[in-house]
């Protein structure tokens, strides 16, 4: 072997060895900048959870104030207190669950406002009797349904949506007690909620 | 004489195909009334027209500057925006908040363009009172 032949398999060895560190470091930095990026995303995610999920806990409060104010208002006769008193109960383990929810993502729970700014909010100086007050319930708990199901292709996680969907699952069944307490026909058709 | 003939009668085409594909895509006309049922269904729980609750009051929002409700804290992603709600605007935040304004606290999809169309009529006509 001359010193020519030699020299151009000594430059061969040091290219190929070159490629292989260049190569294992490139794929280094990939995966690197790949895990980086889904780091990002899955922070992304949280963040924006988050968000959606406090929106719900705003709900949530909202429909508790609600029915403390209507259980408070004088207007509803004992039984339906009661009912109502129930219906909130369900709507704090929503709020509770919510809480819980956020809390894991690394949030911070939205907070309740005073029941005066809830009732302002939701003009129950205008309701004068038993139907006024169903029927803003009904309004309320029919829009709550359609929030939940209409949340559900935000949210980022399975255990997510099926949060959401249990909670749509409650407010649906607020709403089928609340219809047929105000005399609500049965809707004609099915996939009543969520379209 | 021919071949520019030729060329003006296949630009001519082009346009027409163009404009029959476009009229294919043209936006869904909406009805108030309808917008009316789905605006308390659907926006009711989390909004009304006149007082702020989980989002903002909602009279006048049609050509409305973005995050500008007195008295309404919105998420930060809104507020670094600079757009105006015009109808084109409010339908694509109605079919997918987050994909408009990532970060935004609305999760709440309409998916279906006719239902968007008739929220929107709706909300065009509930105009702020003349000062």
């Amino acid at each position: 072997m001359n010193d020519a032949h030699h020299g151009l398999r000594m430059r061969r060895h040091l290219l190929r060895g070159g490629a292989a560190t260049l190569t294992v470091a490139g794929i280094t930095a990939l995966l690197g900048s790949r895990g980086a990026a889904l780091a990002q995303k899955r922070n992304a995610n949280a963040a924006q959870d988050v968000g959606l999920l406090n929106a719900a806990i705003a709900l949530e409060h909202e429909g508790i104030a609600a029915y403390t104010i209507a259980a408070g208002s004088g207007l509803l006769q004992p039984a339906v207190v009661k009912i109502g008193v129930t219906f909130r109960g369900h709507h704090q383990r929503h709020r509770d669950e919510l809480v819980r929810a956020v809390t894991a993502l690394g949030g911070r729970p939205a907070a309740a406002r005073s029941d005066a700014e809830y009732a302002t909010a939701l003009n129950a100086g205008a309701l004068k009797n038993q139907t006024d007050v169903l029927r803003l319930a009904l309004r309320l708990e029919r829009g709550a349904a359609n929030a939940y199901l209409g949340l559900i292709p935000s949210l980022s996680t399975a255990e997510q949506h099926q949060l959401a969907a249990r909670m749509a699952g409650d407010e649906a069944f607020h709403a089928a007690i609340l219809g047929n307490a105000v005399g609500d026909p049965i809707p004609a058709d099915g996939l009543m909620f969520g379209a | 004489m021919h071949l520019l003939a030729y060329g003006t009668a296949a630009v001519g085409l082009a346009a027409a195909v163009l404009a029959s594909s476009a009229g294919a895509q043209s936006p869904v006309v909406g009805d108030a009334r309808r917008g009316e049922q789905l605006y308390q269904s659907r926006c009711g729980a989390c909004h009304s027209l006149d007082a702020n609750r989980v989002g903002p009051r909602h009279r006048g929002v049609v050509g409305r500057r973005v995050a500008s409700v007195s008295g309404y804290r919105y998420s930060a992603a809104l507020q670094a925006r600079a757009f105006v709600w015009d109808e084109p605007r409010l339908d694509q935040w109605l079919e997918n908040p987050t994909a408009l304004v990532p970060g935004t606290a609305m999760g709440m999809r309409v998916p279906k363009a006719q239902d968007r169309a008739d929220i929107i009529a709706y909300l065009r006509d509930q105009r702020l009172a003349s000062p």
